[in-house]
């Protein structure tokens, strides 16, 4: 491909050039001075561009192929469940009837859309075992965030002011102690063993009657399911400590395993990874939150009640934690999750984890020999392999990454589980085929190659992008956050 | 049964096992103990095909009025304004909205410059040094501005002016809780911010105060006389603005606002029954460090070439974990290219002319109620939302416009008992001379009827 700098918007603008069409001002106008105080009129244009209509779309289709997204082509990222969006999802969340709803309409008006979003919830109670849900929370950090809220609520509550502690494996997504230090609790790290699971020695060390909850996914984000995890439920209910459960890997368990019958309190899911809905380019997501009965009080309130077949808010919630968002979530990505639920059904969904988890423990069989696998033994719907072995040669995981760019792969996750040395996170999801599969075998094996014949290619990798690798610590160092015109 | 996501055939299978080295999957799920294996069947509706799902849920979807079908006066932080046919066009290519964060800068420049665009109109309307790239909402985005001013001042207070959204005021209000902050409301006089009040709530433990441009009841704050008020006690001062407002309003950052946020959703998103919509954020110079959530920044590859990455990494969950800015992760950034390509359709010109027109609409409605003999609650200078006086309970009306395909106003009892009989009006630019005319006339009937 060439390479280029690509013009941004603004460097196309001319002034005299219009994008929109306004309804006219239909209405007798009064002059803006007298409507608004002086010192309130805005004097300098913000400077957007003014371009015309087709300006606008060549633009913005220039930039979308320059683009990878799942439709382009594969998307192992891990943890991440890049699986593909289906289409009719789109086109019911554009009905104008879910589409086109203002939120503080009239309960009456809007009846279609609280059955729909009842109804999800059902749904969700019934794949993860939980008793009550609440679709508020916006993504998985907001969800998690939420859990560990309600959780406090809980212990406040029954007057535990003490459980202050969250307990975290080492392995454990960014977002989860993120989320622990904004709902204020103080994080304590969980060691991994050398089967990569938590340790439960280790476990049993920290626990205390300080713990308010142990923060886990299972399977964990090495792809490995956390086989202790009754006794692991046992250790932590018996300190009065509350089991939450982060449901961005639930594609690895639908029909197979729940989190409520494992013994958790709290789970939040992440409906635009295991349910389909897009990923956006980083969002929109939705994170609702399920909850054993004895948190169910302290949930978001308006709670979505139905009575005589009737659906309503219910705010009267002494109890609640409160509002996490406005309105009630991200509703056009439920409609999208709910879409797919009632796709598949329930054969459908086990499918779906079944083919998840054969294609991952193939993949990580047909790469077994080429890259270093910390832990040998069957995965889940992802594994977690090393490249340490080529870090011996020159090669860094992140020169491999770089490299699958030029074969037209998403590289696997490299910025995390830290507890692999240059790991990479491959998660190929049940939408692709052995075809697909073979072909990123093949390029992962040849790259292996590469690194011991001819490491420089890879090095310098990517060759083939419509730009090379970018300096990130260039713009790190003087961060050019916006254009500035010259 | 076969579906159409999943691929692997029986012969697939087959072979894929023989590789793994097993015989059945059951052996691959042998990991999960005995005692917590699901052996049952969900109890789930069982699986639709697409013709008939679509029916179904397009049925589901008619029992709801839309704002499509009936002339809508309601905003309360939703919007109902022009959206560009193009912006549909532009976020249904699949290389947009089936891609995640641009972790792999070198096949994600699209996204990347697109953010980068977006981060630039978010500075240019709200006068600010730098924008993020995008929020969940307007809500949150408020809350979290909250937490980094009280991060960074080490005071434990936040002052919010009674006029910010409720539902915003809520959602700071349980981000408070979690760091165990307090939140005391700053009164209103006449519908804006009582400066007298402030001053006097105004202590050595207030991290910051916080402000919505224009307010929940359609004025426009004094940003000119709370500023100084506000610095003077070392305080930050936070905005939250309708993005759409500033196309004719004095931008916030020119009164020496610290931190702007608010809600893209009226630049080209479906009010989609409250979400998702797209929060943005944006900061002084000096805050750039310690802004939430993800940047994008403009840097070079080894030929020199202009490109786009993620940075200031260094503040995010997935590096700093327990001591990140802020926990977000995924954000909404789809909804942001929406925001983008609608600003870019409305252009310098557009985006002033919309404005304009929800002013010089939403001042004849209020002149209308007026000639009807209604009370207009805090009249004064405003922008697209008024508050009406009636002497008869909003809920009632609302049933009575449903019928005759009216969406009215906000019921401002529903937000506070003492707002009983108060209807909170918007009029945007697309609605017509004819429909206001209309709606004040339905009005009229049903009080004096
Ligand atoms: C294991 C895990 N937990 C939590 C999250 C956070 O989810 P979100 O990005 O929706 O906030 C992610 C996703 O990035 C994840 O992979």
């Amino acid at each position: 491909m060439v390479k280029d700098n690509f013009p941004l918007i603004f460097e196309i603008s001319k002034p005299g050039r219009i994008g929109y069409s306004l309804p006219e001002i239909d209405v007798p106008e009064t002059d803006i001075d007298r409507l608004l105080p002086e010192d309130y009129i805005r004097t300098e244009e913000p400077e957007l561009p003014e371009v015309s209509e087709l300006d606008i779309i060549r633009h913005y289709t220039a930039l979308s192929k320059r683009n990878h997204g799942v439709d382009s082509g594969f998307y192992p990222l891990g943890s991440c469940t890049m699986k593909y969006n289906p289409k009719i999802n789109e086109d019911v969340a554009r009905l104008p009837g879910f589409a086109h709803i203002h939120p503080l309409q009239d309960e009456s008006s809007v009846q279609g859309a609280l059955e729909l979003m009842y109804d999800l919830m059902e749904h969700l109670k019934e794949i993860t075992g939980m008793d009550e849900v609440t679709l508020q929370p916006a993504a998985g950090a907001h969800g998690e965030w939420t859990g560990l809220m309600l959780i406090r609520a809980y212990h406040e509550a029954n007057g535990d002011f003490h459980k202050t502690k969250v307990i975290i494996p080492d392995s454990a997504h960014g977002t989860n102690p993120a989320s622990a230090t904004v709902a204020g609790f103080e994080t304590i790290t969980v060691k991994s063993n050398e089967f990569g699971l938590v340790d439960i020695d280790d476990l049993k060390r920290v626990v205390g009657s300080d713990t308010a909850a142990l923060m886990l996914t299972n399977p964990n984000t090495l792809g490995l399911f956390e086989e202790n995890i009754v006794e692991m439920a046992e250790i932590v209910h018996a300190v009065g400590g509350k089991l939450y459960y982060d449901g961005a890997n639930l594609n690895a368990i639908m029909g197979k395993a729940r989190p409520g019958d494992m013994g958790f309190d709290v789970v939040h899911l992440n409906l635009h990874k295991t349910f389909t809905g897009p990923h956006g380019g980083g969002g929109p997501g939705s994170g609702p939150v399920g909850v054993k009965k004895e948190l169910i009080p302290f949930l978001p309130k308006p709670v979505l009640v139905k009575k005589n077949n009737e659906f309503f808010f219910d705010y009267d919630r002494p109890q609640s934690i409160g509002r996490v968002k406005p309105f009630y979530g991200n509703f056009g990505i439920n409609v999208r999750a709910y879409t797919y639920i009632r796709t598949m059904g329930p054969d459908g969904l086990r499918q779906v984890t079944e083919n998840a988890v054969i294609n991952a423990n193939y993949m990580m069989r047909s790469l077994a020999p080429y890259y270093d696998l910390p832990y040998d033994r069957h995965c889940k719907h992802e594994f977690v392999i090393s490249g340490r072995r080529q870090k011996k040669l020159g090669v860094r995981t992140l020169d491999i990454a770089k490299r699958l760019l030029d074969f037209g792969f998403h590289p696997p996750t490299i910025y995390f589980p830290l507890n692999v040395e240059e790991s990479m996170m491959i998660e190929p999801t049940e939408t692709e085929s052995k075809e697909t599969l073979d072909a990123f075998i093949e390029t992962m094996i040849q790259i292996a190659k590469e690194a011991e014949e001819n490491p420089e290619i890879v090095q310098e990798a990517p060759h083939t992008t419509v730009v090379g690798r970018l300096d990130e610590t260039k713009a790190a160092r003087k961060p050019i956050l916006k254009y500035v015109r010259e | 049964m076969a579906f159409r996501y999943l691929p692997m055939t029986e012969q697939d299978k087959a072979d894929m096992l023989a590789k793994i080295g097993v015989e059945t999957v059951d052996e691959l799920f042998s990991d999960i103990p005995e005692n917590v294996r699901y052996q049952g069947r969900l109890r789930l509706k069982e699986a639709k095909s697409e013709p008939a799902l679509y029916k179904e849920l397009s049925d589901l979807a008619a029992k709801n009025v839309n704002v499509k079908n009936f002339t809508s006066f309601l905003g309360a932080g939703v919007y109902d304004h022009y959206i560009p046919s193009i912006v549909d066009h532009v976020i249904s290519r699949s290389e947009f909205y089936t891609a995640y964060t641009p972790y792999q800068p070198e096949i994600s420049q699209g996204e990347l410059q697109a953010i980068f665009e977006f981060q630039t109109m978010i500075c240019e309307l709200t006068g600010m040094d730098v924008a993020n790239s995008s929020m969940y909402d307007g809500g949150t985005a408020l809350a979290e501005a909250a937490m980094l001013a009280t991060g960074q001042t080490k005071r434990r207070t936040i002052l919010i002016s009674e006029a910010i959204h409720p539902e915003y005021k809520e959602v700071v209000k349980t981000y408070a809780k979690g760091q165990k902050l307090q939140v005391e409301e700053v009164p209103l006089n006449n519908g804006v911010t009582d400066i007298e009040s402030l001053k006097n709530q105004l202590t050595d433990d207030v991290a910051c105060v916080l402000v919505q441009y224009p307010n929940f009841f359609g004025r426009i704050e004094s940003l000119r006389e709370i500023e100084p008020v506000v610095h003077g006690n070392h305080s930050l001062f936070i905005v939250s603005a309708n993005p759409v407002a500033l196309g004719i309003l004095t931008p916030p950052g020119k009164f020496g606002a610290d931190i702007v946020t608010g809600d893209a959703q009226p630049f080209g998103i479906p009010q989609s029954f409250g979400g998702p919509h797209c929060g943005f954020f944006a900061v002084s110079k000096k805050f750039m460090r310690k802004i939430p959530g993800r940047l994008v920044g403009q840097t070079t590859d080894e030929n020199g070439n202009r490109g786009f990455v993620l940075t200031l990494q260094a503040r995010e969950q997935h590096i700093r974990r327990e001591k990140a800015t802020s926990n977000i992760c995924s954000n909404q950034a789809l909804n942001a290219l929406a925001a983008s390509v609608t600003m870019t359709a409305l252009g310098k010109k557009g985006i002033r002319e919309m404005a304009i027109g929800n002013i010089q609409k939403a001042n004849y409605a209020k002149n209308v109620f007026k000639q009807n003999g209604f009370e207009i609650v805090y009249d004064g200078p405003s922008f697209n939302e008024f508050v009406v006086k009636l002497d008869k309970p909003v809920e009632g009306l609302t049933s009575y416009l449903l019928q005759s395909g009216v969406i009215g106003g906000y019921d401002l009892g529903k937000v506070d008992p003492k707002y009983a009989g108060q209807m909170l009006v918007c009029v945007t630019e697309i609605r017509t001379k004819e429909e206001i005319d209309t709606f004040v006339e339905k009005v009229r009937a049903y009080h004096h009827g």
